[in-house]
């Protein structure tokens, strides 16, 4: 069972803003993109991110070949709780999950 | 058709030269620069400084001075200095006055301020004007007058008010850092949907192509859509490229919200126009029936001082969260015994730098790494009392033994003193919009011939 930074060109993660977070899934190609885009729930997410599955924003654009996850920081950035001012950490984790 | 120049995505980040110069040479109507963003972290809006040295902000700001004087056209920057504070824009405008009398030049320069005062906030909170964004933190009269910054993003409207003076030179506190470029577009007609997409597209300089180090991109706008050119060496912009760039620092990749209403590029159509030149068209803008602009704010949550020691030894290395647990409840007696604080006073964080640092109670995965690092984080309601409840941490990072009965080990320490003051511990505490009757009621222009 592959992890999805095996299938995937690039994972990234990025603030939106200092209260949102953001992942971009880079597939690559069709073949890929289909692969991530069925393969990897929002509840595989979500529970990654210890978080309700309903908070968790899910776009899969095609035309790029992309699925993006965009969900409330886990902790507000600059707080005494945030660790990744940037949230440059979750872009890795999202890039170990398992595809079954 | 209305031309922007982008010389790059922040001011401070540098640009390419010759690109800059071939730029200049295709006769834009406007050179756009973005000076901040919150991606820095609290502490720039927090004292209201800039993240980016003076120097630099100096040397590249006189090269973009250069280029305006010869293009002849405005040359616009929207928050100025990191974080859009009324201080930032006159460090910046004290660089500015200082270069134009470097260089000989004389110029007009208007000034936009977006600094809101603390009892227009409240008193837009009292009467309803204030609404929250998604999670955003709670927030009362009394947060509100914590705050030692708090700036509105100025929109469009704002910018085309301060173009309108006839400046040479546009220097703005926080805006979006869309309305810099969209604004000439709009006022000269052009279609918004098509003038907020390009700006959005272009507001980080070349990063929607390829080589996005070089910094230099034009955005031209018509009545239709449209086009974006990278103008360094080995830069193209491809439908991917461009279309990809909605997806960066955007929670919701095909809306965009800013003052006076929204974007929306779900039809938008995009095209190579030839293996660098990109043509978007199909984008569409949603006018808003009340007027917002989002505010930022933030405040001193307490003051913190670090220590970081370093495990080497196996064993230790293996056990170490035993062994920060046990120093967490040591210490806390410690603090009580000495200073008389309790734990609701000032907290104590034991972060693993090797193990979870990044993740904390996220982190799926365990190793075995050669060593850790243990980075004490305490923070207290003062300086002084951080630094103390530092002090007490020290003995136990360089000497805690796992069991009693042991030769007392050490620690690796990379610094004398181990304690490192950080100054206050800044938090944002606005995700809110203020609603106006006037774009320009929150708002200050003032114009000077420099």
């Amino acid at each position: 069972m592959p992890e999805v930074g095996a299938i995937a060109e690039k994972v990234r993660s990025k603030n939106a803003g200092p209260f949102w977070a953001t992942i971009d899934i880079f597939c690559g190609t069709v073949e890929a993109y289909e692969r991530v885009s069925r393969g990897l729930s929002s509840d595989a997410v979500a529970s990654a991110f210890q978080m309700e599955v309903a908070d968790l924003k899910r776009f899969d654009i095609p035309d790029l070949r992309v699925v993006k996850f965009s969900l409330p920081r886990p902790a507000v950035q600059g707080t005494a709780e945030d660790r990744d001012m940037h949230g440059a950490g979750w872009g890795p984790m999202v890039a170990e999950l398992v595809i079954p | 058709m209305i031309r922007v120049l982008i010389p790059s995505g922040a001011l401070g980040l540098g640009y390419d030269k010759t690109a800059l110069a071939r730029g200049i040479a295709a006769g834009p109507d406007l050179i756009a620069i973005d000076g901040g963003s919150t991606d820095s972290g609290p502490s720039y809006l927090g004292r209201g400084v800039s993240k980016y040295a003076r120097a630099a902000t100096k040397a590249e700001w006189k090269g973009l001075i250069e280029a305006r004087a010869e293009a002849g056209v405005p040359l616009v920057i929207g928050t100025a200095g990191t974080c859009g504070t009324g201080s930032a824009v006159d460090w910046l405008y004290d660089i500015t006055v200082e270069i134009l009398a470097e260089l000989g030049q004389t110029a007009r320069i208007a000034v936009l301020k977006s600094d809101q005062p603390i009892a227009r906030v409240r008193e837009a909170l009292a009467s309803d004007r204030i609404s929250p964004l998604p999670h955003a933190p709670h927030i009362d009269a009394d947060l509100i007058g914590q705050c030692t910054n708090i700036v509105a993003l100025a929109g469009a409207e704002q910018i085309a008010a301060a173009l309108d003076t006839g400046a040479d030179i546009v220097i703005a506190g926080r805006t979006t850092d869309t309305a810099i470029i969209a604004a000439l577009p709009i006022q000269r007609g052009m279609r918004p949907g098509a003038a907020w997409h390009g700006a959005k597209i272009g507001e980080c300089g070349a990063l929607c192509a390829t080589n996005p180090q070089s910094g230099v991109i034009l955005v031209d706008v018509d009545d239709a859509g449209f086009t974006v050119t990278p103008l360094a060496d080995g830069a193209h912009a491809t439908p991917h490229t461009v279309s990809a760039h909605m997806l960066y620092e955007n929670s919701d990749p095909f809306i965009l919200y800013e003052p006076g209403g929204h974007l929306d590029v779900t039809g938008a159509r995009y095209v190579a126009l030839d293996d660098k030149r990109v043509r978007v068209e199909g984008s569409e803008w949603v006018p808003s029936d009340r007027y917002t602009v989002k505010l930022e704010g933030a405040r001193v949550a307490g003051y913190q001082t670090i220590l970081i020691a370093i495990l080497r030894d196996p064993r230790y290395v293996a056990a170490v969260q035993n062994w920060c647990d046990d120093i967490a409840v040591r210490h806390a007696d410690r603090v009580a015994q000495r200073m008389g604080l309790e734990p609701q006073d000032y907290s104590l964080e034991l972060r693993l730098i090797g193990q979870n640092a990044t993740l904390g109670a996220l982190e799926p995965r365990a190793g075995s790494a050669a060593e850790v690092g243990v980075m004490g984080i305490v923070t207290a309601r003062t300086q002084e009392q951080a630094n103390d409840i530092g002090k007490l941490l020290n003995p136990f990072l360089l000497h805690h033994p796992l069991t009693q009965d042991e030769e007392q080990p050490t620690f690796a320490f990379p610094f004398s003193p181990a304690e490192i003051d950080r100054g206050p511990a800044w938090e944002f505490c606005l995700n809110h919009v203020m609603e106006l009757a006037d774009p320009m009621e929150a708002f200050t222009l003032q114009v000077h011939d420099a």
